[in-house]
């Protein structure tokens, strides 16, 4: 078997620079866990189906457990652990209408849902069904995720 | 007297789940994060056939390649498990296969390597010989095949003894009820008489953690850090296989990325605990999504129902017929024979009844609990019959429900009375919030509405355990040590809240220590909806007895009684410091149980209470393609007095939602055995863009021996989604579909065939 390859990627994380040596078939969610310790982003389906290991990357939401992790040399990379001293209004609407149980989905909705705000600043029902159809929830707190982005959003409005 | 205190009020108040922080920010623990030094990772070797012997395996290769540290086969767990099966009832299970498999899927090895993709690559290198036996897939088969999934049963608990030795059979369990005079003689003497069969496929539970475990050796023995629904028989049931006492296993549950039931009993601990202490190292396996559909599903069951009735349109006799579809292992399949088969026959006052219901071993993978335990499936059977009966007899199915249900302080077929659950309350409030008498728009065009209605009864398990320790400590803090797994069902916050509510204190100030063997007290599992009313209580009275003790302390540093010396104080008497605890303990099991009749299945107290639950749909259909949209869904649940009552909301709705999607799109296929379409590319859970609109309507009349009123209610939205929308459906087009999923081919096949048109199969 031949070695491993491995090499140096230097990208910007949650608004660090940082480098990583790296494995070339890692992926973001294994850079993150294995390099930094970050579990925000979780593999789930493994197949960029659930949205569990959502990331943002150059201010697009990709799949991290698709992503190459050698692609992100040079990039910006925001996850779910970007604000951990104060919760933003996501999060806190996310508390509010109690959108979570388990909680194994729960980054994947708050990133998307920052993304969406910042599209689409008053979503319909409709939009947010749309916006948010690629991250699934066993635990079916669908209803309360459409509450609690009606509320970030109009909260964010509000600021 | 003292009224200067005032009450806190914790119970009653929708309280945020007391994690809620942590999981916004993706810093909550789960086993699916750990990761320890010097840990290896396991890859499993799985069955490519159904039912077979094994001639050889070789694992020469994977063993030799680079970076791969061990290669296990059955044989080498025998080397410190002597009798390597598992299981809660039947210890049928091997850890790895040993002589024979018996489905596809089945672990046969296991790498281990430091890193998971060598062990994955690893894995591909192993090469076992079979020789092919005829397998059996099919519960109707199973009862007549020639070929035999086990050799001979394996009872492993008492109860069941009396199946030891049986043989040449592929009935794991078979459960029987006789309720009333001769159920025969009863349809002889009927006005009518309806038979109709019922089927449900296998579904799966697929938590977004997948199933996960982490064994560690240690100088003590071992440490289990698993994503699982029972830390306390895991425990004992690894410490059963390997010999050891209880006390050197040690099992620790964090938080879990939703259970469902695939999380309960043993999944990985045994073969985990066993590569483990065989490689000396820590090691830890996780399931990928794929792997799930092969490990634990959803028991498919054929259902056979026959209504006797008077010319009143009154039922007199019942006989059920339930062939569960079990898998290769028994699992607590048995127990959801049982447990589900007692209430077969529904929530109706019919006064003849007869049920056998069996748990079928087959060549296909485990089935076992799944939110509901059986009773989605039975619902589906009796509520879609009831309805098929009413149309029959031109009676309206609310009124033709009226004259049958069981009223409040009857006698269910079990023999155990309806107390303080009504269901008349709960067909009452489905009915108005359908505005059921109220004219309804039907659609137009090719496009037609219909609604439909189902109620249904589950009991809860018993008997069961469940001890907890409270420690109020001298900083005024109340901690309590249970062994209740908090999966998202918010048990935590719940039981903090009944703790609180004891101590009169700020429900922050109570502090909940998760499942850990070492430290945390026996509990039976969290399953069934059982916690908040069985742990509930055992909370209640450990901070009860702390309260006790507080006072005790007092009265012995010489406060009078009543007196208002902070707790503080009381400690700084004691200890010289403002440091110590009194320990508060308790030990729940609910009163009077009175185990069935092993013949009859009668029991005057059979379940410590009802659980009741209705679900009304309203629901849109193509004709052109048989598409069917659900619109709206109501749920009613008989929830007693809701602790939080915003938790038992999204309890109730996120069960229905789960349920909604095995009613219309989840079928785990199979071809000869094979899982087919085991990924959420081809298994399609429900997402945003499926879900009508939602609401959830409560009965909360206190559950007369509950904590404060209260009882489970984690399963009450599942049990009626399937037959209301299956109802609804028949009103919209008038087309019953016996067979669920009710996908958009189903329907309009339905409808084609009821034109006398049927499409050709396929
Ligand atoms: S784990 Fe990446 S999308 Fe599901
Ligand atoms: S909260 Fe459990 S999967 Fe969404």
């Amino acid at each position: 078997m031949k070695d491993v390859m491995t090499q140096t990627i230097d990208f910007t994380l949650n608004g660090k620079a940082v480098s990583a040596e790296i494995q070339g078939h890692w992926t973001l969610v294994d850079l993150l866990q294995q390099g930094f310790d970050l579990y925000g982003a979780r593999q789930s389906c493994g197949q960029g189906l659930c949205g569990c290991c959502t990331v943002v990357l150059n201010g697009k939401p990709v799949s991290g457990c698709l992503f190459l992790a050698a692609l992100a040399d040079g990039a910006t990379i925001e996850t779910i652990e970007n604000n951990e001293e104060t919760l933003d209004p996501v999060q806190e609407a996310f508390i509010e209408a109690g959108a979570f149980q388990c909680g194994f989905c729960t980054p994947g909705f708050v990133l998307m849902t920052r993304q969406l705000i910042a599209e689409i600043p008053e979503p319909s029902e409709e939009e947010i069904r749309l916006y948010l159809t690629g991250n699934l929830c066993r635990c079916g707190t669908y209803p309360q995720i459409i509450e609690a982005v009606q509320k970030a959003a109009a909260r964010m409005r509000a600021a | 007297m003292n009224d200067q205190i005032t009450q806190i009020r914790a119970v009653g108040q929708s309280h945020p789940r007391r994690e809620a922080r942590e999981k916004v920010t993706g810093r909550i623990e789960y086993i699916h994060n750990l990761r320890l030094p010097n840990m290896l990772y396991g890859k499993i070797f799985r069955s490519t056939v159904a039912h077979a012997r094994i001639v050889s395996i070789d694992t020469s290769e994977a063993a030799a390649c680079p970076g791969v540290d061990m290669v296990l086969t059955g044989e080498d767990i025998r080397k410190i498990m002597p009798d390597p099966h598992f299981g809660v009832m039947f210890h049928d299970q091997p850890v790895l296969a040993l002589d024979k498999v018996r489905y596809v899927g089945e672990p046969v090895a296991i790498v281990l390597a430091s890193d998971p993709n060598v062990a994955a690559e690893a894995v591909a290198l192993i090469d076992v010989d079979y020789d092919e036996l005829e397998p059996v897939f099919d519960e109707m088969e199973a009862l007549s095949a020639e070929t035999f999934v086990h050799d001979e049963l394996k009872p492993g608990i008492p109860e069941i003894q009396f199946l030891k030795g049986v043989r040449d059979t592929n009935v794991g369990f078979p459960y029987q009820l006789r309720h009333g005079g001769d159920v025969d003689k009863a349809f002889e003497e009927a006005d009518r008489v309806f038979e109709h069969t019922f089927r449900t496929h296998p579904s799966a539970h697929v938590p977004l953690e997948p199933p996960v475990t982490v064994a560690e050796p240690t100088g003590a023995g071992l440490t289990l850090h698993t994503a699982n629904q029972s830390p306390s028989f895991v425990r004992y049931e690894i410490s059963r296989l390997l010999g050891w006492p209880q006390h050197k296993i040690r099992v620790r549950v964090p938080y879990l990325g939703g259970g469902f039931g695939a999380k309960l009993w043993i999944r990985l601990e045994a073969l985990v605990a066993a590569a483990a202490l065989l490689a000396k190292r820590p090691v830890k396996v996780s399931l990928s999504m794929e792997e799930q559909f092969y490990t634990i599903t959803k028991h498919g069951a054929t259902l056979k129902i026959k209504s006797g009735l008077d010319k009143d349109g009154r039922i007199t006799a019942r006989k059920c017929e339930v062939f569960w579809n079990g898998g290769a292992y028994a699992d607590i399949g048995p127990a959801v024979a049982f447990h589900a088969g007692m209430t077969a026959a529904g929530p109706y006052d019919i006064e003849n009844v007869a049920i056998d219901s069996f748990s079928m071993y087959t060549n296909r993978p485990v089935a076992g609990a799944m939110r509901g335990f059986g009773h989605p499936q039975l619902i589906w059977a009796y509520e879609n019959h009831t309805d098929m009966m009413a149309h029959e007899l031109g009676i309206d199915p609310l009124e033709f429900r009226r004259r049958n249900i069981l009223r409040e302080g009857k006698e269910h077929a079990t023999g155990t009375a309806l107390n303080t659950s009504s269901v008349e309350k709960v067909l009452d409030r489905v009915a108005e919030r359908l505005q059921w008498g109220k004219p309804f728009e039907r659609g137009e065009g090719t496009v037609k509405r219909g609604r439909g209605f189902a109620i249904g009864i589950k009991a809860s398990i018993a008997p069961s355990t469940s001890e907890a320790i409270v420690r109020l400590g001298a900083d005024g803090s109340a901690t309590l040590m249970c062994s209740s797994v908090d999966m998202g069902q918010g048990s935590d916050t719940a039981h903090a809240q009944i703790v609180a509510e004891v101590l009169n204190m700020p429900v922050e100030m109570v502090h909940v220590v998760h499942p850990d063997t070492d430290v945390t007290p026996y509990d039976t599992g969290t399953l069934g909806s059982r916690s908040l009313y069985h742990m509930g209580h055992a909370a209640r009275l450990a901070a009860e007895d702390a309260k006790a003790k507080l006072e005790e302390l007092a009265a012995e540093v010489g406060a009078q009684p009543g007196s208002n010396v902070p707790i503080w104080e009381l400690f700084a008497r004691k200890n010289g410091m403002p440091v110590g605890h009194v320990v508060g303990t308790a030990s729940f099991i609910p009163d009077g149980h009175i185990p069935p009749d092993p013949m009859t299945g009668q029991s005057p107290h059979i379940t410590p209470y009802w659980m009741l639950g209705a679900t009304g749909a309203e629901v849109e259909i193509d004709t052109e393609t048989g598409r069917v949209t659900v619109l709206r869904m109501i749920n009613v649940a008989d929830t007693g007095t809701q602790i939080n009552p915003k938790i038992v909301d999204h309890q109730i709705s996120g069960a229905s939602i789960m349920q909604l999607g095995q009613t219309m799109q989840e079928k785990v296929h199979f071809d000869f055995g094979q899982v087919t379409n085991a990924s959420f590319a081809d298994y399609k859970i429900p997402s945003m863009l499926d879900i009508p609109q939602i609401e959830t309507s409560v009965l909360d009349g206190a559950e007369a021996d509950g904590p404060f009123g209260a009882k489970g209610v984690g399963e009450t939205g599942s049990f009626c989604v399937s037959s209301a929308i299956a109802n609804a459906v028949f009103d919209a087009v008038g087309v019953r579909v016996s067979e669920m999923p009710i996908t958009g081919e189903t329907v309009y096949r339905a409808m084609r065939a009821a034109a006398g048109e049927p499409l050709e199969e396929e």
